[in-house]
C-alpha cells in the first residue's frame, strides 16, 4: 500500500495557485492542520484568527460576502462544538460558500475527549445548506477540494492529515453524492466512510476465503446522500447492511443509511458499527479501534452475528494495518 | 427640545437632523402604541445616532424613491436564487460607498422608522411591521428593510462586518464598513475576539458607533453585567474610541468623517433611554420592551404622543394615522 505523507499541505498550495479569491483563515494549528506551506507560499492570502472561533466563523462569512472563499483549517470539535451559533447564522443560513476542513474526526488523535469529534456529523448535518463530505484516503484529500469548491454553499470536510494511505488511484477522483465500489457482492451490503474503509479492507481476504460475498461501497457525500447505487444494493442483499464508521452511531452513516432505508420500506436488517454513544479517551487510533469495535474484527463479529455461524478468523489471517507512529515526522505534534 | 444648541445655531443640515432623530421616536411611539408593544427605549436612546449617520455620515447610494418592502421570499439556499436582500434601501453597492450595517436587531424598528425619515423607506412600509408573510420582520433579518447580513445573534454583527471589510481592503474599495452595536451586546466573547481580529488585522476601515443607554433585558446594565470602563478596554484592545455624549449631532457627525489611521474606529455614545419620554422612567429598569400593563397606561402614552406630535409637526414627517 502506497503511503504518503503532508498531502494536504503540498495538494492545497498546488491546486490554489490560480484560484486568488480562495482564503486560508486559521486558529492557531497552522502545522496541525497543513497550512503551513500555504502561508509560506501565499501570505497575503493567509489570515491568523487566533484561538478565537466564534469570531472566525462569523468574519469567514463576512469574507465569503465579498467574494472570497475562506477555507477554516483547525481541529473538527473547534469548529462545531465551539461556534455551531456562527456557522448556523453567519454561514449556514446565508449559504455563503465557506469550506470547513475539520482534523482529527472520530478517535484520531491521543488528545482526548476535548480533540476528539465523534458527533460531528450529527450536528453538523441537521443544518440547512450544509453539505458534508469525509475523506479516507490520499485520493479523497487531494480531491476533495475541486469537490468543495464546486458546491454552490457551505461544506464542512472530516479531513485526514499526516501519513495517509492511497486506497484509490489517484486518477479516480472524488465524485459529489457518489460512493466508491470497493466490491461486489450478494450476502452484505457494507457501507465505510473515512479510515473505516482501510480497517474494512483488511478483513475482505479472510472473509472471501470464507465464501462471503460483499458488495462494499466507500461513502465521501454524506450530506446530501441520495446515491441510488447505495439503496439499490441494499435492497437486493440477502442479509442487510452494515455502516461502519468513525463517528458516534448517533447521527453519522448509520443514521442516515437508517433513515433513507425507513423511507423506502426497506424491510433489511441494518447493523451500525461505530462509537456507541459514548465518550472516548486519549490514546492511539489502533487502540481505541479496538476498543471500541471500530476495527476489522468488529466487523468480522457483526458479519458473524447476521450470517448467523463462526468464520473463525484471527487477527493474523487479517491483512496487517498501516499504522501511523505517534511521533510521525509528518505530524506537527503528537496529538 | 432635545437639542444642544438653539435653532439659530444650527446649520439647517443639523436642524434636519434633530427632526429627523424626533421623527423617529415618534414613528416608534406611534407604533408601540398601536401595538401595545414595542422596541420603544431604544428610539429614545439611538434616535439622533441613526438620524446623523444617515443624514451625515453614511455616504451611500439611494433608491430612486422611497421603497416599499416587499413580501418574504424564501431563505437563502441552492434552490432559492430569487430570496430578498434588504440592501436596496441603502441603494447600489460601490467600491467608493459605505456600508451600513445593524448589529443588534431588536433595533429594527428604530432602523426602519430612520429609513422612513432618510426618504429611503416608504411610510407605508412600517404597516408590514410584524405582519406575516413581510420582511419588516420585529427582530430583523437579512432580507429586512436596511440588513443585508444575518445580525441578531448578539457577537455576530460586528465580526461579519470585519470580515467583510478585510475583504474590501484586499479589492481596495475605499467604502467604510459602519457597524451600529448596543452596550449589552459588547458583554458578549465574540466581540472581544471580533474587536482584537479588527485591531491585529488593521482594519480602520471600520466604524462603530456604540449606543451606551445603560440598559439591557434584565435591567440596568451595571447590574446584569459590568463592561466599564468600556473605553479603556477598547484602547487597550487597540481601538481608536471616543466617548460622547450620543445625543449631541454635531459630535456624532465629525467623529464619523476622521480619517482612518490604522486603527479601527468605536465611538461610543452615552445616551438617555428614556430621552424625548419621559414617562418611560416610570418603567426603570425593564426597558428593554415596552408592553402596556393596563389600558390606563397605554392612555397616558398616547397624551404624550400627541403632545409629541405637536412639536414633532414643525419638522418630523407624521403618517397623519389617528392611533
Amino acid at each position: 500500500m502506497e503511503i504518503l505523507s503532508k498531502v494536504h499541505a503540498k495538494h492545497l498550495v498546488k491546486w490554489a495557485a490560480d484560484k486568488p479569491e480562495v482564503v486560508v483563515l486559521s486558529a492557531d494549528l497552522t502545522s496541525s492542520t497543513e497550512i503551513d506551506a500555504f502561508r509560506d507560499t501565499y501570505p497575503q492570502r493567509f489570515f491568523s484568527m487566533g484561538i478565537a472561533e466564534q469570531n472566525m466563523m462569523s468574519f469567514a462569512g463576512g469574507l465569503a460576502r465579498e467574494g472570497y472563499k475562506p477555507f477554516i483549517h483547525t481541529f473538527a470539535v473547534f469548529i462545531y462544538r465551539r461556534a455551531y451559533d456562527q456557522i448556523a447564522m453567519s454561514i449556514a443560513y446565508p449559504n455563503l460558500p465557506v469550506i470547513m476542513f475539520g482534523f482529527l474526526p472520530g478517535i484520531m488523535t491521543p488528545g482526548g475527549a476535548t480533540h476528539q469529534a465523534i458527533e460531528d456529523i450529527s450536528v453538523m448535518r441537521s443544518l440547512p445548506n450544509m453539505t458534508i463530505l469525509e475523506c479516507g484516503d490520499a485520493t479523497d484529500v487531494e480531491s476533495v477540494l475541486d469537490v468543495a469548491n464546486s458546491i454552490d454553499g457551505p461544506v464542512y470536510i472530516r479531513m485526514l492529515r499526516g501519513e495517509i494511505p492511497r486506497l484509490f488511484p489517484a486518477s479516480e477522483a472524488m465524485e459529489l453524492g457518489k460512493s466508491r465500489l470497493v466490491s461486489e457482492g450478494e450476502d452484505i451490503v457494507l457501507l465505510t466512510s473515512g479510515i473505516c474503509t482501510e480497517e474494512a479492507l483488511r478483513a475482505s481476504n479472510a472473509l472471501k476465503s470464507r465464501g462471503i460475498s460483499i458488495h462494499h461501497r466507500h461513502v465521501t457525500t454524506l450530506k446530501p446522500f441520495n446515491d441510488p447505487a447505495i439503496m439499490e444494493a441494499i435492497a437486493g442483499s440477502k442479509y442487510g447492511v452494515i455502516t461502519m464508521e468513525n463517528h458516534s452511531i448517533i447521527g453519522g452513516l448509520g443514521t442516515i443509511v437508517a433513515e433513507k432505508m425507513a423511507e423506502a420500506g426497506m424491510g433489511k436488517k441494518l447493523t451500525r458499527i461505530g462509537i456507541k454513544d459514548t465518550f472516548v479517551h486519549g490514546a492511539s487510533k489502533q487502540y481505541l479501534m479496538k476498543e471500541y469495535g471500530l476495527d476489522a474484527i468488529a466487523l468480522i463479529n457483526e458479519i458473524e452475528r447476521m450470517i448467523g455461524r463462526e468464520l473463525n478468523i484471527n487477527e493474523d489471517e487479517l491483512t496487517e494495518a498501516f499504522i501511523v507512529e505517534v511521533h510521525s515526522k509528518a505530524k506537527a505534534e503528537a496529538l | 427640545m432635545m437639542k444642544n444648541k438653539t435653532d439659530e445655531q444650527m446649520t439647517p443640515l443639523q436642524q434636519r437632523i434633530y427632526q429627523a432623530a424626533e421623527g423617529i421616536r415618534h414613528r416608534v411611539m406611534e407604533h408601540t402604541i398601536k401595538n401595545n408593544g414595542g422596541y420603544l427605549s431604544q428610539a429614545c436612546s439611538a434616535a439622533e445616532i441613526f438620524a446623523t449617520l444617515y443624514l451625515d455620515v453614511l455616504h451611500m447610494g439611494m433608491p430612486e424613491q422611497p421603497l416599499l418592502p416587499g413580501s418574504f421570499l424564501g431563505v437563502p439556499g441552492p434552490e432559492n436564487p430569487n430570496h430578498l436582500t434588504g440592501s436596496a434601501f441603502h441603494g447600489i453597492k460601490a467600491p467608493e460607498y459605505d456600508r451600513f450595517f445593524l448589529s443588534p436587531t431588536h433595533y429594527s424598528l428604530v432602523l426602519y422608522a430612520a429609513l422612513i425619515e432618510a426618504g429611503r423607506m416608504d411610510v407605508k412600509g412600517l404597516d408590514a411591521f410584524n405582519k406575516d408573510g413581510s420582511v419588516v420582520e420585529m427582530i430583523g433579518a437579512d432580507h429586512s428593510p436596511g440588513m443585508e447580513i444575518m445580525t441578531g445573534s448578539l457577537g455576530q454583527g460586528i465580526s461579519q462586518a470585519a470580515g467583510i471589510a478585510l475583504g474590501r481592503k484586499m479589492k481596495n474599495e475605499t467604502g467604510r464598513v459602519v457597524v451600529f452595536l448596543s452596550d449589552g451586546e459588547c458583554q458578549s466573547g465574540q466581540f472581544w475576539e471580533a474587536v482584537q481580529a479588527m485591531s491585529y488585522h488593521k482594519l480602520d476601515n471600520m466604524l462603530a458607533y456604540v449606543d451606551i443607554n445603560g440598559y439591557q433585558c434584565d435591567g440596568k446594565t451595571t447590574t446584569v453585567m459590568n463592561i466599564e470602563p468600556f473605553d479603556k478596554r477598547l484602547e487597550s484592545f487597540g481601538a481608536r474610541v471616543f466617548r460622547i455624549n450620543g445625543h449631541d449631532v454635531n459630535a456624532l457627525a465629525e467623529l464619523g468623517k476622521l480619517k482612518p489611521d490604522g486603527r479601527p474606529t468605536f465611538v461610543l455614545c452615552d445616551t438617555d433611554p428614556c430621552r424625548g419620554v419621559d414617562i418611560l422612567k416610570n418603567r426603570i429598569p425593564k426597558l428593554h420592551y415596552v408592553r402596556f400593563n393596563n389600558e390606563e397606561e397605554r392612555e397616558q402614552y398616547r397624551t404624550v404622543f400627541h403632545n409629541m406630535a405637536d412639536f414633532a409637526g414643525q419638522g418630523g414627517k407624521l403618517n397623519g394615522d389617528i392611533i
